[in-house]
């Protein structure tokens, strides 16, 4: 019988925080008052939470084409948004250029 | 008639990433009603308080976004008018033949600027429960979800936003109702347009990435409504961007949420209402924060960089 939690650990910093086994990383992260990855639409759509898989199996619901192709998904790189755990998982933030850029300086 | 030419905001065709998941979303919480679903895949819908058959297309697709806003002329002969104009502008049109979509006329179809592709149409079939003409009640059925009434404008991003403004004004007769400008006479980095009275029937936000979707906006009653749509988001645990808050902007009253595939959508009230001898009102980059979000008066990274 499967974990009813898993560990989720950020590479860079080593931030972990605990995902139910049905349940989307970022929405998990949220849920429990974390900032540790940007968050966008939560619907696969926007791409600003895109990450690479390290370490870990995983599953994942449709996501954007526009922010992952296949062969991204190929290397380990979803959109933390839709991504579920199926045992402990290591994850790097891995923004496209296009993402970074949309802190929008124009309005700063 | 004193309205001529482009009328109004008439559709916008939308790709999802799950057709069920979005209906749910569009007919179930946002309160549209469904129209067909085609042999093509794509899922027409539209709002109780409109006379024509649809006001939003939902199409199936392997990213998220916009395929077209169209917007409904006056007259057929309108379209060849406006072809005209804007080829005379340097731009390519292209038309679509009647039928395309099910119920639609003709459409001329261009590329703005922007890097989004526009429609123009002249008829669209009357929705067999459109309302009521004779001593009518205030609506057939009873509004559910959000309650939307109308599709009402979109926002979108892209670059060159200038000359798009100069496009819509120039061409298409729009006005620009107000706008940002960054400081000491800098560039306009955001637009907000109309052809009718109301504050806007398509904004834009300046952005490097061309063809970029920031949100579908549908129209509700009141300020309580507002509220109602937040309730909704909460109880069904809807993504939420912002809100319920007020624009400085437009001052309409608004809440934003994204769709189940990431496209952002806002329910709103109120907001000002434009005629032709009305000047633009204009916004500085450094008092945007009120302008954007009223009672904030902080604009947030999500508001402003998340598009589809």
């Amino acid at each position: 019988m499967p974990a009813p939690y898993h560990q989720i650990t950020l590479a860079e910093t080593g931030a972990r925080f605990s995902c139910p086994a049905d349940e989307r990383v970022l929405i998990a992260m949220e849920r429990q008052g974390l900032r540790l990855l940007p968050v966008g639409c939560r619907g696969g759509g926007c791409g600003i939470c895109r990450v690479r898989v390290t370490h870990g199996r995983y599953h994942t619901r449709k996501m954007s084409r526009a922010h992952v192709s296949e062969a991204d998904e190929a290397a380990g790189i979803v959109l933390a948004c839709r991504l579920i755990p199926e045992t402990d998982l290591s994850l790097r933030l891995e923004s496209k250029p296009e993402n970074d850029g949309r802190r929008a300086e124009l309005w700063r | 008639m004193a309205m001529t030419g482009v009328l109004r905001a008439g559709f916008v065709q939308l790709r999802v990433l799950d057709m069920d998941e979005a209906i749910v979303h569009y007919v179930d919480r946002i309160g549209l009603n469904m129209v067909e679903k085609a042999a093509d895949g794509r899922v027409y819908l539209k709002c109780f308080d409109e006379f024509d058959r649809h006001s939003v297309v939902l199409r199936e697709a392997d990213s998220p976004g916009l395929d077209l806003m169209a917007f409904k002329v006056a007259k057929d002969s309108d379209l060849d008018d406006f072809a005209r104009r804007i080829e005379e502008a340097g731009t390519a049109v292209d038309q679509i033949p009647a039928g395309e979509q099910t119920g639609v006329g003709r459409r001329i179809a261009f590329t703005i600027p922007t890097g989004h592709r526009i429609d123009l149409y002249a008829e669209m079939e009357r929705s067999p429960d459109a309302p009521q003409t004779e001593n009518p009640e205030i609506w057939r059925d009873e509004p559910h979800g959000m309650r939307a009434r109308s599709f009402d404008h979109c926002l979108l991003y892209g670059p060159n936003t200038p000359e798009t403004v100069d496009f819509f004004t120039d061409v298409l007769d729009f006005s620009l109702t107000e706008k940002v400008v960054a400081p000491d006479g800098g560039p306009m980095i955001a637009a907000w347009l109309t052809c009718s009275n109301k504050s806007h029937e398509i904004a834009f936000v300046e952005h490097a990435e061309p063809n970029k979707f920031h949100h579908a906006s549908f129209l509700l009653d009141s300020w309580h409504d507002v509220g109602h749509a937040a309730d909704v988001i909460a109880r069904y645990d809807i993504s939420r961007d912002i809100g319920p808050t007020r624009h400085g902007i437009t001052m309409g009253q608004t809440i934003y949420f994204f769709d189940p595939s990431g496209n952002r959508n806002e329910v709103f009230s109120g907001g000002h209402t434009y005629y032709p001898d009305h000047p633009t009102r204009v916004w500085s980059t450094e008092q945007l924060g009120r302008g954007i979000f009223y009672y904030e008066k902080e604009l947030n990274d999500r508001f402003l960089g998340v598009v589809t």
